[in-house]
């Protein structure tokens, strides 16, 4: 039994998420503070884009971005000799693109929950948009914030189309554990499959019952 | 020092256009209005939280906002004190973290200010509640802490007692009138409520539709509104078109009648209007400017009776009264008191054309 394909998956889910959380909630922040309704809703539509579209879809445009050949690809190899497409980075890069509008869609509704009126009032008492942005918004939006986080990371552990299209399917370097469990179905080993089928599948209840624990948790310390 | 603001906004249904000076007014300045006439967004124009087309705001010679040289003062600068109609207290702090947010100093400073704004609003007992567990009127006082720890420069009321229950409200009314009084610095009230007003402040600024139609000293302003908008806000009852048909007399069509009166009436003059409470019953043939009555719906109330004639006019009357004067009967005709009367005109109409 190879278990690469599970620290691998762990590993691109955890590196995935950490980018996905934070540029999740500024990018919601940025978006909430757009004055332009109609360019609102164009950022809108384009950032919840990869999670319509096929992950096929998406995974191509990414090829077409960082392909070896492409703008961005001979970019990074040119400046950083950093060859992306077919290396982990780009399972995670693959993670992160799926996985993002999740946490972005999330962290929005969050956000705009929040009464508009303790923004305000924060705002007359002289407090500074930092202070009002951590103690007040944040506190307010966390339980959604944190809910998106949990939907985000586990989309990113079971995330396959876009990874197999930039990232391919090579195994001890980015065979992720979906990867993993269909290439052991294509070759026959059902038994195999099962094995990666159920750790995934304990892993993603585990994460979410978590979730659902720090939820009740923030609900009753909301309630004082 | 004061508050001066004059500003325009333009809205969806109306262009909101404000212009009023506190200077010299020692009480409350109270802007009386429907909802949705541009009460809260003069207030939220004058904390900075919206941005007006056009005007300028100075608050104790401090010029928050003019647009021509482009001076825009952020909120976090002005010094603004907003009682907002929910009280917008931070749900997920305690309430002596309320206040201490609002203060500046080190730990022991802002633990003692809130202890001292604790003390004067006697809420000292819910220092370490959470908002949600307050009822409206301990609510109502913590937001006000937190507010006048903050040193504000200008108090802002919006519809403060809206959220109230209504038997607590009057004790809450003159708690808070006390706490008011000992406030060094212009108090703004926003409110939909004549009673509210009338008790409260000093000035008015009635705001009908973005428009200001009518200000002055709020006795005077009841007196005399003026303006159609103003008398229906101010609480007047009995408004109807009338045609001036000489210095003394004026025609209303929806009463049949024709009215002489003594004072000289106004050649502006295009609706008239009488309170409710101040029509008398009297027989018919009496003299004076008389309506006959042909009664279509009786209203009783546990203090006030109110009667309304088939042609819409209302007449009120104290149950006392109500039971001792009259017998409980109705009267025959009203007569129309000539110091009673108001001589009205729309405000609006006499706009478009000009």
């Amino acid at each position: 039994m190879d278990f690469s394909p599970i620290l691998i998956s762990l590993k691109t889910a955890s590196a995935a998420i950490f980018i996905t959380f934070f540029a999740g909630i500024g990018v919601a922040y940025g978006v909430n503070g757009i004055k332009q309704e109609k360019l609102q809703i164009l950022l809108d539509g384009i950032l919840t884009l990869p999670l319509v579209l096929p992950p096929t879809v998406a995974g191509f445009f990414l090829l077409y971005l960082f392909g070896v050949r492409r703008p961005l690809g001979q970019f990074f190899l040119e400046y950083f000799s950093f060859k992306i497409a077919f290396s982990w980075a780009a399972t995670v890069l693959a993670a992160v693109v799926i996985s993002f509008p999740l946490m972005y869609r999330s962290a929005r509704g969050a956000f705009e929950q929040v009464d508009e009126n303790l923004i305000y009032a924060g705002q007359t008492l002289g407090l500074s948009g930092w202070t009002i942005f951590w103690r007040i918004l944040m506190p307010q939006a966390l339980p959604g914030i944190v809910s998106g986080g949990v939907l985000a990371f586990t989309r990113g552990l079971g995330e396959f189309g876009a990874t197999a299209m930039i990232a391919g399917n090579i195994a001890g370097k980015t065979r992720t554990l979906p990867l993993a469990i269909y290439s052991e179905v294509a070759a026959g080993n059902m038994d195999a499959a099962g094995v990666y089928v159920w750790i995934i599948v304990v892993m993603s209840l585990l994460i979410v019952g978590m979730m659902n624990l720090v939820a009740a948790k923030m609900q009753s310390f909301r309630r004082g | 020092m004061g508050l001066y603001v004059d500003i325009e906004k333009k809205l969806k249904d109306f262009t909101l256009r404000v212009k009023f000076d506190t200077e010299g007014n020692n009480g409350i300045t109270g802007i009386l209005g429907a909802s949705g006439c541009g009460k809260s967004m003069t207030l939220k124009s004058i904390a900075g939280i919206v941005t007006p087309d056009r005007g300028r705001i100075v608050l104790n010679g401090r010029v928050l906002y003019d647009s021509e040289k482009k001076i825009h003062v952020k909120v976090q600068g002005r010094k603004v004190g907003y009682l907002f109609q929910s009280y917008a207290l931070f749900p997920n702090m305690t309430i002596r973290d309320n206040i201490e947010i609002a203060v500046e100093g080190s730990k022991t400073e802002r633990r003692k200010t809130a202890d001292r704004y604790l003390a004067l609003m006697k809420i000292q007992e819910l220092a370490d509640s959470y908002p949600n567990r307050l009822s409206g009127g301990q609510q109502q006082r913590a937001a006000l802490a937190r507010i006048l720890a903050s040193k504000p420069e200008v108090l802002m009321l919006d519809e403060p007692f809206s959220a109230l229950d209504a038997y607590l409200k009057e004790i809450l009314q003159i708690e808070l009138l006390d706490i008011l009084k000992n406030y060094q610095g212009d108090i703004l009230m926003v409110t939909h409520n004549r009673d509210e007003v009338y008790r409260f402040c000093d000035q008015i600024h009635i705001l009908d539709r973005g428009q200001m139609v009518a200000s002055g000293d709020t006795k005077a302003v009841f007196h005399n509104p003026q303006a159609v908008a103003a008398a229906k806000l101010t609480g007047c009852k009995n408004i109807v078109p009338a045609g001036r048909k000489s210095a003394h007399e004026l025609f209303v069509p929806a009463w049949g009648i024709t009215m002489m009166m003594e004072r000289e009436i106004p050649e502006w003059l295009d609706h008239i209007g009488i309170r409710a409470h101040y029509l008398i019953p009297a027989a018919a043939g009496a003299a004076g400017n008389i309506i006959s009555c042909r009664w279509e719906k009786v209203l009783e109330d546990p203090f006030e009776i109110t009667a309304i004639l088939d042609n819409g006019v209302w007449w009120k009357v104290s149950k006392e009264d109500w039971k001792s004067k009259y017998k409980e009967q109705l009267p025959e005709c009203l007569k129309l008191p000539e110091e009673s009367v108001l001589f009205l005109r729309e405000e609006q109409e006499r706009e478009l054309s000009l």
